[in-house]
């Protein structure tokens, strides 16, 4: 099953790899990962997606947990919450095709963020599936590069996960 | 107080009631050095090789459960040591590993002696510092201390750039008491409720045992735990890393269980109703094939960390907390409810056992006229030294029979390499336990090829006058290697044969130590009697051994603990 992850980990160079490095040692996937700071600047906040039976997500959990440079974790799967996920589209938008792309980039509630006579970069945040939708409806041939961001997420409720 | 970095050092080792650090100097550690130099007070122990010194911080830790220490050079020294921290993280054994890194300003350009240390250790060490700033640098000895030594135990590198050791930068000194770290709180206590449900089972249960391992000695829970096989009176088998938790002589203990454990223990395993982990962490050598293991037990797992539990194998009631804390509850909540019939109620399970025992899975036959047997030698070094022994071991067949063949009545007595199994373990890990208890017989059991791994701390042993007993159980080959290939590979002996040994009598006396040889049954006891009786000298006994002998019984891959395979001579007898 799929998990999305969130770790509060100590803002310390190198916590990143002993993350990184856990999953590689044990063979545990990792679909995406993503760490920034957080508003506290002595934490970062990572969400990392992964996958995996119960019993292998729940070690996982187990050796993220025991890093020393874990502070708090939280399995957002466990309950409802909220994700989501950025992503930027560079497209070729020639002449007859410019009105179509622009309509689709309405339909998904895109945004297109950069325009030059042959191109544009839409914008698009969501939910990981509304993105791969978007992707599949571009028409075919269109895509010059895709960045995604990889999912971030956030419990839904009042409760954070703060210190 | 202003000191410099490499002072700080030292101070800190010195306020950390550090007695021994184990070392090996070179250019990034000079300032460090030079600071041990002058101020003094903290002993250092120059090893002949880095992964000695790992090792032997290793052996002074196992054997007194104090936190061990080393002191290497970048580069290196940093890569020779890795085998000795991969050792003691296998085994959780606490250590603070102190490498020298260059200076800040060179990091990340390739500069000489440099290697990535924080990088390379990271999978091998609890955790791990790279220390940018004197200021930072006593908080985070400190801390690396307290990591090591609480919790679950394990090696962690501080690694120091030489200039943060330079001599003419001092910054203002104190040593913070405590520290606390708000991503680590290791768990002392066990839950309650969790440690009432294990009772409930073990009231219950009709076949009932204890299966404990290293933690119980890594967690002080020796006592704790003999009270509760006492007042039980359940059977108790141990793992190779928990020997000597309950004494090896105990009628309650059926000895090691695993891989090359008794037929009484595996047996056991494989038909209690109810089993009681302590301080073990289901290794495959331990468990044989997962879908065999324990096929009608309820399982308690006991464990300070959490992800040792239901790692292998599911568990039904997980406790997590400290061996002691927990034993010492469990103990209580189990006395107040047990009839005082509950002992009697196992007699049929005694029973069961004393019949599995009646197989003597361990006997062998010693011809007087023809090779001394290893099993022979261990029991010889058992009636010699009266248990009265710390016993190093390097890894191969000798280990086995030493943990077959030697009782252990306390913890801490018996030093070997489980996880990682550490060729070039013994002698320095000897080193170790003969440091931190001069005045005890420490001896180390050792084979014709793992000796060879780290023989030259045979001039460190001379340097310091220990005077340590090396029992060489010579049988010109790597026997466990030999073993697997007699009966897996069809005899093929692949490169197993230990061709060109060295003389090891005279390899000892050219290191200014006695060496002896033994080759018959009837010399070896008086051999090892003037051997121990040498009490302030080195002595390096090369016995040799049957070249054929195989460790018995074995489980061999992919079977399940009913499945052991006994020594050739029994088997025909039994096994009903
Ligand atoms: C050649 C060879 C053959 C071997 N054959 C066998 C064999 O036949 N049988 C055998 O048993 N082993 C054998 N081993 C050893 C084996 O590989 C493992 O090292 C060993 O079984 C692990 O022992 P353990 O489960 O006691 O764990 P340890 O490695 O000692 O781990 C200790 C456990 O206790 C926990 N712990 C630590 N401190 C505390 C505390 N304070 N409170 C609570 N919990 C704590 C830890 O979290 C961990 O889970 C062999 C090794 C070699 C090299
Ligand atoms: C560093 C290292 N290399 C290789 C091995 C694999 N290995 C395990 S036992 C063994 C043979 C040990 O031979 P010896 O020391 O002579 O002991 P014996 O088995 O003969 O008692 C080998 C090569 C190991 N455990 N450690």
């Amino acid at each position: 099953m799929r998990h999305i992850i969130a770790v509060l980990l100590e803002n310390e160079a190198g916590a990143l790899s002993r993350v990184a490095g856990l999953f590689s040692a044990r063979g545990y996937n990792i679909e995406s990962l993503t760490v920034a700071p957080t508003d506290d600047p002595t934490l970062s906040r990572m969400t990392l997606v992964t996958t995996g039976n119960d019993e292998i997500v729940e070690q996982i959990k187990k050796q993220l947990n025991k890093l020393i440079d874990t502070v708090k974790l939280l399995d957002l799967s466990e309950g409802p919450h909220i994700e989501r996920e950025m992503m930027m589209v560079k497209v070729r938008a020639e002449r007859e095709d410019r009105e179509e792309l622009k309509r689709l980039t309405d339909i998904f509630r895109a945004k297109i963020i950069d325009v030059t006579d042959t191109s544009y970069v839409i914008e698009l945040t969501g939910a990981s599936r509304k993105l791969d939708a978007f992707i599949d409806t571009l028409p075919g041939g269109a895509i010059i590069e895709v960045v995604r961001s990889g999912p971030t997420g956030i419990a839904r409720g009042e409760k954070g996960l703060v210190l | 107080m202003e000191l410099s970095g490499g002072e700080i050092v030292v101070q800190a080792l010195l306020d950390e009631g550090v007695e021994y650090v184990f070392g090996y100097p070179g250019g990034s550690v000079l300032h460090i050095y030079d600071a041990l130099f002058n101020k003094g007070g903290v002993k250092h122990i120059l090893v002949r090789h880095e992964q000695a010194a790992a090792h032997a911080a290793d052996g002074y830790a196992r054997s007194t459960g104090k936190c061990g220490v080393c002191l290497v050079t970048s580069g290196p020294g940093a890569t020779n040591a890795v085998t000795g921290i991969a050792t003691a993280y296998m085994d959780s054994v606490p250590m603070v590993v102190l490498t020298g890194q260059v200076p800040t300003p060179f990091i990340g350009s390739d500069a000489f002696q440099e290697v990535d240390t924080v990088g390379i250790t990271r999978p091998c060490v609890k955790h791990n510092f790279l220390v940018k700033d004197v200021r930072d640098l006593a908080e985070t000895i400190r801390k690396a201390f307290y990591i090591a030594t609480t919790g679950r135990p394990g090696p962690v590198v501080v690694d120091i750039p030489k200039d943060v050791t330079d001599p003419n930068v001092k910054v203002p000194y104190t040593y913070p008491k405590d520290v606390k770290l708000r991503s680590y709180s290791p768990v002392e206590r066990g839950h309650l409720g969790q440690i009432r449900r294990a009772v409930d089972l073990m009231l219950e249960a009709k076949r009932p045992i204890f299966y404990t391992g290293g933690g119980v000695v890594l967690g002080e829970g020796s006592a704790e735990l003999r009270a509760l096989v006492q007042a039980t009176g359940f059977p108790v088998t141990s793992t190779l890393m928990g020997l000597g938790a309950v004494p090896g002589t105990d009628t309650q203990f059926l000895g090691m269980l695993g891989m090359h454990g008794t037929y009484e223990a595996n047996m056991a395993m494989h038909e209690t109703d109810v089993l009681i982990a302590v301080g073990a962490r289901f290794d495959d050598r331990v468990t044989g094939k997962i879908e065999h293991f324990c096929p009608h037990a309820k399982i308690v797992h006991i464990d300070v960390d959490p992800s040792s539990i239901s790692k292998n194998v599911k568990v039904d009631v997980p406790i997590v907390g400290q061996v002691a804390s927990v034993l010492a509850d469990m103990l209580r909540l189990y006395q107040e409810q047990a009839t005082s019939q509950r002992a009697s109620q196992l007699a049929d399970w005694w029973a069961k056992i004393a019949e599995w025992r009646r197989v003597e899975c361990l006997r062998y036959d010693q011809d007087p006229a023809a090779a001394i047997k290893p099993q022979f030698a261990v029991e010889t070094l058992y009636k010699v030294t009266q248990g009265e022994l710390y016993l190093a071991s390097d890894v191969g067949q000798h280990q086995m029979f030493a943990a077959q063949f030697y009782p252990f009545d306390e913890p801490r007595r018996w030093i070997n390499s489980g996880g990682l199994g550490t060729m070039g373990f013994g002698l320095p890990a000897a080193i170790g336990a003969q440091l931190a208890h001069p005045e005890a017989q420490v001896a180390c059991i050792s084979g014709d090829a793992s000796i060879l791994m780290c023989i030259q701390e045979l001039a460190t042993c001379l340097q310091y006058s220990l005077p340590i007993k090396v029992v060489l159980l010579n049988n010109g080959y790597m026997g466990m290697v030999r073993q697997w290939q007699e009966l897996f590979y069809e005899s093929r002996y692949s490169q197993s044969y230990v061709d060109a040994l060295p003389d090891f009598v005279k390899l000892a006396e050219s290191f200014g130590h006695v060496g002896m040889r033994v080759e018959r049954p009837g010399d070896l006891e008086g051999a090892m009697r003037d051997a121990f009786a040498m009490k302030d000298r080195f002595v390096f006994m090369d016995v040799l051994v049957d070249p054929t002998e195989n460790v018995y019984p074995m489980i061999v891959a992919g079977k399940g603990h009913h499945e052991m395979q006994l020594s050739p001579g029994l088997s025909d007898r039994e096994l009903s």
